[in-house]
């Protein structure tokens, strides 16, 4: 591995989906569990836990995606037309959720609100599973033919791995999402969240042991360089007590502190997805020749450099404010009348 | 149809209906950021009140942009993926600035323009919708700036590997101030402030008469039309610069505005008229010498005509013509509303008027209409091309669509939107009937002062 402004990029790409990953992973898993309680006031509670945060978490994928574009302009190209009715769908997907947290509560007819509380749930179940259904097509590799085009069909994406992946991403962000929803909630929503929270927790264990074992055993190329340089076991190791951590930490009401550990855990899973992947984008199944990588899919070392300057001048800005904003709504819910 | 024509049509579809709200944003960002310096200057609580009831309308436009904003970005990708290919070099850097420096400002400090009153100080809440708009301003400089690379490329070279060429970039600035970018920049930031002012204006001359609200619909009438104004004379100054470089650099997209089939000097311009595509000509009332006048300041000097380009190379030439011309006249339609609302307001007899107020709550329709047409003017106008010069449209096309695909996705937008639009205008008027909120005029929590608590007390 050679530290080029290539490899540069695709950990920043890495850094960007990552980001995307915790700050909108809880959004969308606030989303998925909303239609759990049936109280208005409840749902209420839970849009305004995200409501001043979760456009600009959504930026992180806009981001995401331009960065992808910008550089590794023959990766988006074929991910994205090959992908095309996944992608309509996340899109779609995507728009009623966000249409949905600002219609919700302008209106107090009860089909009104009944109607976008689905959109918003609908969106967010839908779109986690739509990400990780991607993810996972890009971990075991999809068909690309010799001039860089996908080669498959839409019922083709949807194999059982990345299906499984795609649940994975959904019990994750709903793990995420609900210990988030226990740091902002207060009274008997608050220990509602933590019984779900609870059950997230196992949702995703039992789905995260199954995803790796069946890693393991159909997609040996996604662990072959952990076994090629063993310290990068520790990667994987980290990822365990991570994902240990999170229900010990919860137990003692520790509830940070279980945050955390749940941020943690997404940062080794996306890590040790991209370590495996490197140098491979679009990892091609079954013409392994034919696959993009950081250096035939991506933009000249001229943009490269000029992006990184982008990159450095912006990014420790946006952080700073990022953090500065988080601080401001910090704490516990607290209705008024400029809420959701 | 073809996947070619489906495509076109929902980007077409697409991106017309995501620039109903990005100008909203813009417009109503600057609205926002004199409301509340006004507010802080003169400590009057109307204008305290004039910004919470318009931050309330941003949020709604704000969240439609955003949701219909995300499909653009990945529109590229998913129909025009050859094209990404082509100029992810260029157009990708543009686009990873926009969201590094633009949409992370405008949505970060949204969360305290639109949540924040109670919690920050007024200075700091002031800080915020600033960023907010200058978010949003930022988020126009670097989407005009890649279009603008696609009207008139610069700053590039043209590198084949493996057989594919693409446009690569030699120089960074040149790319960024090409030669027609700060001009198209300065066009679409106008057509914004319009519409946002517009807004403003129609909604206030509609409170006005209907005897509602009259203290704030008042102020906020004269807010509005004053940068209502400002904005459409800019506007005009803008235009007349941006014709000069359309002529310059897209000669055959100002022929085809024009309808000029043949190159001349003394080139008239069209008042009103329309084209005839089979005798190549215009029929309507002209003004001789005025384009050549505009283009060259001499009424001599020579046009070129679409005759010096190939047939395959021209526009089309009525669409072009339709658009342009329907653009400009809504731009001096708005001037003239403007100076006559300003001249009333100004003689203090404006509100006596209600023929003109009946005029002003329609005017808000103006500026969205001309930001269409310009846009259709602008892309139009630049076929067959959708890299001028470097690449035809039908060949951006990504290459493994089929028509089924693009026909249900187009389906399912456009089911979408007019939903979404629905909601929107019923939300949006639902707002408008609400009007704005009594206590608002009682700014409360941190934003309290000292002296103000004590003026309520007194009162």
């Amino acid at each position: 591995m050679n530290l080029d402004l290539n490899t540069i990029w695709f950990a920043l790409v890495g850094v960007l989906f990552t980001g995307y990953a915790i700050l909108d992973g809880f959004d969308l898993g606030i989303g998925a569990l909303h239609l759990f309680t049936k109280d208005d006031t409840e749902r209420r509670i839970l849009i305004n836990s995200i409501g001043p945060v979760w456009d600009g978490n959504e930026v992180w994928l806009v981001t995401g995606g331009g960065a992808l574009f910008a550089a590794f302009p023959n990766v988006y190209a074929t991910a994205f037309s090959g992908f095309y009715l996944a992608l309509i769908l996340l899109l779609v997907a995507l728009i009623f959720r966000a249409v949905a947290i600002e219609f919700r509560s302008k209106r107090p007819e009860h089909w009104w609100r009944q109607m976008w509380d689905v959109s918003f749930s609908v969106g967010s179940v839908l779109s986690a599973l739509l990400i990780g259904v991607a993810l996972g097509n890009i971990a075991c590799g999809v068909p690309v033919d010799a001039n860089g085009e996908f080669a498959g069909t839409f019922l083709g994406l949807l194999k059982p791995y990345p299906l499984l992946v795609g649940i994975t991403t959904v019990s994750l962000f709903m793990m995420h999402g609900a210990i988030y929803g226990v740091m902002k909630t207060e009274g008997g929503l608050h220990d509602k969240l933590r019984v779900w929270a609870m059950r997230c927790i196992i949702f995703f264990v039992i789905c995260a042991v199954t995803l790796t074992m069946a890693t393991l055993l159909y997609v040996p190329q996604m662990a072959a360089r952990v076994k090629e340089y063993p310290w990068l076991f520790s990667i994987a190791l980290a990822n365990m007590l991570s994902i240990a951590n999170i229900p010990r930490e919860f137990h003692h009401k520790r509830d940070g502190f279980a945050f955390l550990s749940s941020c943690g855990a997404m940062l080794t899973l996306m890590a040790l997805f991209a370590v495996d992947a490197y140098p491979y984008l679009i990892y091609s199944q079954p013409n392994p020749e034919n696959s993009l990588t950081i250096y035939n899919a991506a933009s000249s070392q001229k943009t490269l450099g000029i992006m990184l300057v982008i990159a450095c001048i912006g990014i420790p800005v946006v952080l700073t404010y990022t953090v500065c904003i988080y601080w401001i709504f910090r704490g516990k819910v607290k209705m008024d009348r400029m809420s959701y | 149809m073809d996947v070619l024509t489906l495509s076109r049509i929902q980007f077409g579809l697409t991106i017309g209906f995501h620039y109903l709200y990005p100008p909203l944003s813009i417009g109503l960002g600057v609205m926002l950021v004199i409301m509340e310096g006004l507010w802080l200057k003169t400590k009057n609580p109307l204008y305290h009140q004039m910004a919470r009831f318009w931050t309330k309308a941003f949020a709604l436009t704000f969240a439609i942009g955003v949701a219909t904003g995300i499909v653009m970005e990945f529109e590229f990708g998913t129909n025009w993926a050859t094209y990404s290919r082509f100029v992810g070099d260029v157009f990708g850097s543009a686009l990873a600035a926009e969201g590094i420096f633009a949409f992370f400002l405008e949505s970060g400090f949204l969360a305290v323009l639109l949540f924040g009153w109670d919690k920050v100080s007024r200075k700091v809440h002031f800080f915020s919708t600033c960023m907010v708009c200058l978010g949003a301003h930022f988020s126009a400089v670097w989407i005009v700036v890649a279009n603008s690379w696609m009207q008139t490329p610069a700053g590039y070279h043209i590198v084949t590997h493996d057989g594919v060429a693409r446009a690569e970039i030699t120089n960074f600035w040149a790319m960024v101030f090409n030669p027609s970018s700060m001009d198209r920049l300065f066009h679409v930031l106008c057509g914004a402030w319009q519409t946002g002012a517009f807004l403003v204006v129609s909604v206030s001359a509609w409170y006005v008469l209907k005897k509602r609200h009259l203290d704030f619909a008042r102020a906020s009438l004269r807010v509005g039309l004053t940068v209502g104004l400002i904005a459409s004379l800019l506007q005009l100054v803008s235009g007349d610069s941006s014709a000069r470089e359309v002529a310059k650099y897209q000669p055959a997209k100002l022929a085809a505005f024009e309808g000029l089939y043949h190159t001349t000097n003394d080139a008239p311009l069209t008042l009103v008229g329309y084209v005839d595509e089979k005798d190549q000509k215009v029929v309507g009332l002209q003004w001789p010498g005025l384009l050549s006048f505009l283009v060259a300041h001499n009424t001599q000097a020579t046009v070129t005509g679409l005759d010096a380009f190939a047939p395959d190379d021209r526009p089309p030439v009525e669409a072009s013509f339709v658009f342009f011309h329907g653009m400009v006249g809504v731009g001096f339609t708005m001037i003239a509303i403007a100076m006559l609302g300003c001249f009333y307001s100004w003689r203090k007899v404006l509100f006596e008027k209600r023929w003109l107020l009946w005029i002003l709550v329609f005017s808000v329709l103006g500026p969205q209409i001309a930001n269409q047409l310009g846009w259709f003017a602008a892309e139009v106008g630049r076929q067959p091309w959708i890299v001028y010069g470097l690449m035809r449209t039908p060949e951006g096309l990504s290459k493994i669509l089929t028509a089924n695909v693009v026909l249900t996705s187009l389906i399912l937008f456009t089911f979408i939107y007019f939903l979404l639009f629905s909601v929107f205008i019923y939300l949006l008027n639902d707002k408008i009937q609400h009007g704005p909120d009594e206590q608002d005029l009682i700014p409360s929590g941190k934003l309290t002062l000292p002296d103000e608590l004590t003026r309520h007390e007194k009162s």
